[in-house]
């Protein structure tokens, strides 16, 4: 396995088969506790330039589980950008401050741009509708948690395929991972072509269907997203297509009853609240698994673990 | 009077020929040729070859690298280079395109870091035989055409 000390995490596509069974193994033994305290001594900077909630709280929550500092600011309005300064500037003052650079940014590519400026290794924690890779390592480790394995499995991903920069990425990561994947949207929100034909030239069977259901009864994971009513330009548009799903108990049923229920959160009313309680619903179990993720993957880029 | 020629010779430099009318000056762009010596540009000559027609590009006194030459690739495959040393050509050569373009081509994308925090564009080829590439920074594969060169290469 790779070394990952120093190295930036910013992209599905830098990642290989091994690298993402390394930071699941690696995040494994976090949870299990085997390992611990790692970032002790280990300053982390948060640079959050648009809302979050889950990914931030995360961030800062795994890094004082694992016995590091963390400081930062949560919007463009509380950092100096606001007065002006660009944003390299505000990278190249940053990474000066800390160990680690965690950014968010609604801009394409910031991430990477950042990770070319900086002496610290850089997280992308979301730019704009391009990639969140820390989603999917959570994503993998949940699935793996879940059912022991990364191989070989049947994934439905259900909803806004066209926008959803997490089922992008999640189809990017299972296509190293010899998946068989169902693609249910409405046509209008179906998975863009570049993506499509990357899934072609992995070799990865995917079927397009505009419902659930018509993915048979052996599917082991159902990944639902939200209509992500801010990625539409005309309203209209948007509602044509919201609330188009609900995932109920019924669903669950028609599928075999074994399928697996994930979802990045926040969800509206995509799966019914009766799903909650049934042992195939994942999604809080995913998020909560977001700590040790992001624990083990601070813990490997600045060579706290190994 | 007969014109006896249509575009001077030249004793030694770059011969630029099968440029699709009318892409010269896109290629004089893409090569960032300015104000450095003698520059011929001829447009919209009959052609065999090219139903269209054909433009041709001379530098004079410079010859051009292989990556400068690659880079034509992305907009005018079909042009053929000829390295004149003497008065002779003294190199025929093809043109593949480029496995990576730094700087000279916008990313359609707006929302691009390349378009908004001042980073330098770059994109790596996709693949196969059509010039299509994925932006380094906003991960979007675009084909590269004329109307996205943004400014001429600077050496």
């Amino acid at each position: 396995m790779g070394s990952f000390k120093g190295r930036s995490i910013i992209s599905l596509r830098d990642m290989s088969a091994s690298d993402l069974v390394q930071i699941v193994e690696t995040a494994g033994r976090v949870k299990r506790g085997e390992v611990g305290g790692f970032l002790a001594g280990r300053t982390v900077a948060v640079m959050f330039f648009e809302p979050s909630t889950r990914t931030r709280l995360s961030f800062e929550s795994a890094v004082l589980h694992s016995g590091g500092s963390i400081f930062g600011f949560a919007s463009s309005d509380s950092s100096s950008q606001s007065k002006g300064e660009s944003f390299a500037d505000t990278v190249r003052t940053v990474m000066g401050y800390c160990d680690a650079l965690v950014i968010r940014h609604p801009v394409e590519g910031a991430a990477r741009l950042a990770s070319e400026l900086s002496t610290v290794p850089v997280i992308n924690a979301g730019d704009g509708a391009n990639q969140h890779p820390t989603q999917t390592f959570l994503d993998l480790f949940t699935m793996h948690e879940a059912v022991g394995r990364l191989e070989g499995l049947h994934v439905g991903l259900l909803g806004d395929l066209r926008y959803g920069r997490t089922v992008h990425s999640l189809a990017m990561a299972m296509s190293m991972f010899g998946s068989r994947l169902t693609l249910v949207s409405p046509p209008s929100l179906r998975m863009p072509e570049q993506f499509k034909a990357e899934l072609s030239n992995s070799g990865i069977p995917f079927r397009e269907v505009q419902q659930p259901e018509e993915a048979g009864t052996d599917m082991d994971f159902l990944y639902v997203t939200r209509i992500q009513r801010e990625r539409f330009v005309d309203p209209q548009e948007y509602e044509a297509v919201a609330h188009c799903y609900r995932v109920t108990a019924e669903t669950v049923s028609n599928l075999g009853g074994k399928v697996k229920i994930m979802h990045p959160l926040p969800r509206v009313d995509e799966i019914a609240e009766e799903v909650d309680g049934l042992p195939n619903a994942l999604y809080f179990k995913q998020a909560h698994n977001g700590i040790p993720v992001r624990q083990a993957l601070l813990g490997l880029i600045t060579g706290g673990l190994d | 009077m007969e014109r006896t020629y249509k575009v001077y010779s030249i004793t030694n430099g770059t011969v630029i020929d099968h440029i699709p009318t009318p892409q010269a000056l896109s290629v004089v762009r893409i090569l960032g040729l300015g104000n450095e010596g003698i520059l011929t540009i001829g447009i919209g000559f009959s052609s065999k070859r090219l139903p269209g027609g054909k433009d041709i590009v001379k530098v004079e006194n410079r010859e051009l690298s292989r990556d400068e030459t690659d880079m034509i690739a992305l907009i005018a495959p079909e042009a053929t280079i000829n390295i004149i040393k003497g008065g002779v050509v003294a190199e025929k050569r093809r043109i593949s395109l480029p496995d990576s373009v730094k700087g000279v081509v916008a990313c359609p994308n707006p929302n691009c870091a390349s378009n908004v925090l001042g980073a330098e564009s770059k994109f790596d080829r996709v693949g196969g035989q059509d010039p299509i590439y994925r932006c380094h920074f906003c991960e979007r594969t675009t084909r590269i055409v004329p109307e996205l060169l943004v400014r001429t290469r600077g050496r």
